[in-house]
């Protein structure tokens, strides 16, 4: 693994951890750290940090909807043009082109029900280009980025030699 | 009834480990974050899981040969060849265990005479003192200091041997201090014991999780140490397999033959399916065990900067998953530091003097944790700190 990697891999586990902690680890300065991250982030490799919320806690009306979009692509653009202006949407959190019995997979997320229903009647399935929606409501969530939703998970013993 | 009266004397006055002690004191508090483990946070490999499986799904259930399968036993004579060139014959020279523990026990068993005195530098893991006990044997403590490295000197190894000393147990990578012997260090015991007639029982279970550009070297590859030493090592963790409760030991074949003996009647062979996945462990895992390595590394790195920045002296450990910080300062034993600090700021660490009387003053930290754990422990510890005064 290079140092890049290791990078990214510790960010990945933990992205609010100091320079100077990545620089112990990797027995590198804190300005080498600190440079190759600028670097990740130019390159485009590092697109960004996020809290990963557990929003069932904060609103128990919280939903999360899977959204299989079936979309004619266009001469032009294929499917880029249809995709950009789903993921344009404040409701969107991921957009992603498929293979197999659609094309695009949306996931959306929204204050309830209501409010997930009416985002894909009113604005996903009008939108030019699209064809079709299957939505798909998320009943709970396990584990994302990475992370689990429930801690101690850890079944070893307390102590041991 | 009165059972004291009924169960062996000499059983009855061996004592829990302080491990065990500690557990009960650390499982009495609520919401206690731990660095207490001798195990990996990983799981198995996937491979290995897999395979597991499908050899119960055809239902591979029956005992195998008492030294382990063949093909297996095979595997691990092309891995030692491998990783420290020595060619032991798969028939004759390797038998498989129930962990590197099975492989101590049969080994201290084939060797030890009422009366005969095996050197166990210290701290180290707890077993190996008890078992020789167990056999009559005299269990003769070496200490080996911060100074030093925690490594064991020639010095120390010299004076501590007598007409009776029939072993030297030399556990390195050492659990708990993290010491590492590298070839000069052992060049220099060889020299004491290369006249003698002392077996050394190597126990290289952390062989792999050693740091930096040198690799482990095992004493059997110093010039005329391969017929005088028994070479332990297993799954536990090198492949995070502690649960699969496999091991084993190499050495020349007369002393294998003993140990046959004993493990026929005991075990009568190791468990099956782990056997088998042992197998995938060796052939197809390397990758998995250079992954566990640098993620060990990192931490590492972060807990020893993490605990002298709390102000504790400690030894940079080059192998294992543990560290083996100063206490001293403090003013307290082991134990009482590490009673309060889980009584009073919920993180358990192992007091050192559970690793042999000469652990006093230390504590043993495991990072065989996440980064977020660690950070999290080494945080409540800052603030223990703080409010004790030290
Ligand atoms: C130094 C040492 N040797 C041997 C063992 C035994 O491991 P196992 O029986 O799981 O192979 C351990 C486990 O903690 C250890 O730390």
């Amino acid at each position: 693994m290079t140092d890049k990697e290791r990078i990214i891999n510790i960010l990945r586990q933990d992205a609010r951890i100091s320079n100077e902690k990545i620089a112990v680890m990797l027995n590198i300065t804190v300005d080498e750290a600190a440079k190759m991250i600028s670097e990740l982030e130019d390159e485009g490799i590092i697109i960004g940090y996020t809290a990963i919320t557990n929003d069932e806690k904060m609103d128990k009306n919280f939903v999360c909807a899977l959204i299989d979009v079936k979309v004619s692509p266009q001469v032009s653009c294929g499917y880029d043009g249809v995709a950009m202006k789903i993921a344009a949407y404040r409701e969107v959190s991921s957009v992603y082109l498929m293979s197999g019995g659609y094309d695009l997979s949306v996931t959306i997320k929204g204050r309830n029900l209501r409010e997930v229903a009416m985002f894909v009647t009113e604005r996903l399935a009008p939108l030019d280009g699209v064809i079709s929606t299957t939505t798909h409501f998320i009943l709970h969530r396990y584990k994302e980025k990475d992370k689990m939703f429930t801690r101690n998970t850890d079944e070893r013993s307390l102590v041991s030699p | 009834m009165d059972y004291s009266n009924i169960l062996s004397k000499k059983v009855q006055a061996l004592e829990f480990s302080g491990i065990r002690k500690f557990f009960d004191i650390a499982a009495s508090v609520k919401d206690v974050i731990s660095l207490s483990v001798g195990e990996p946070d990983f799981k198995s490999p996937w491979e290995v899981r897999k395979e597991a499986v499908r050899i119960l799904e055809q239902g591979r259930t029956a005992y195998t040969a008492n030294a382990g399968l063949a093909e297996l036993r095979q595997a691990i004579s092309d891995y030692l060849y491998k990783r420290s060139s020595i060619r032991y014959d798969a028939s004759e020279q390797i038998i498989v265990t129930v962990g590197g523990s099975e492989a101590i026990d049969l080994s201290l068993r084939a060797l030890i005479d009422t009366g005969d005195e095996v050197l166990i530098p210290q701290p180290s893991f707890v077993c190996y003192a008890p078992i020789v006990k167990l056999v009559n044997g005299v269990a003769v403590p070496i200490e080996t200091k911060a100074e030093d490295n925690f490594k064991l000197t020639a010095k120390a190894l010299k004076e501590h041997i007598t007409p009776k000393t029939k072993a030297l147990v030399l556990p390195f990578p050492n659990n708990p201090t993290g010491a590492v012997m590298r070839k000069n260090d052992l060049e220099e015991i060889a020299a004491v014991l290369r006249d003698t007639n002392i077996i050394v029982i190597s126990d290289e279970i952390y062989s792999e999780l050693t740091y930096g550009n040198e690799r482990h070297i095992s004493i059997s590859q110093i010039d005329g140490m391969e017929e005088r030493t028994v070479v332990i090592n297993g799954f536990s963790k090198a492949f995070a397999m502690t649960g699969w409760r496999l091991g084993f030991a190499a050495a020349p074949k007369e002393i294998i033959l003993q140990m046959l003996k004993i493990h026929q009647y005991a075990i009568m062979s190791s468990p099956t399916v782990s056997q088998f996945a042992a197998i995938t462990a060796l052939n197809e895992c390397e990758k998995d065990i250079e992954y566990m390595r640098g993620e060990y590394d990192m931490r590492r790195r972060l807990i020893v900067d993490g605990v002298r920045e709390l102000g504790l002296e400690c030894f940079e450990p080059e192998g294992a998953f543990y560290i083996f910080p100063s206490i001293k300062s403090t003013g307290m034993t082991s134990q009482e530091f590490c009673e309060k600090l889980v009584q009073t700021h919920k993180v358990a660490v192992v007091p050192g003097d559970a690793f042999g009387a000469c652990g006093e003053g230390y504590i043993r930290i495991s990072y065989a944790y996440s980064l977020e754990h660690i950070m999290t422990a080494l945080e409540r510890m800052r603030q223990f700190l703080k409010d004790i005064g030290a």
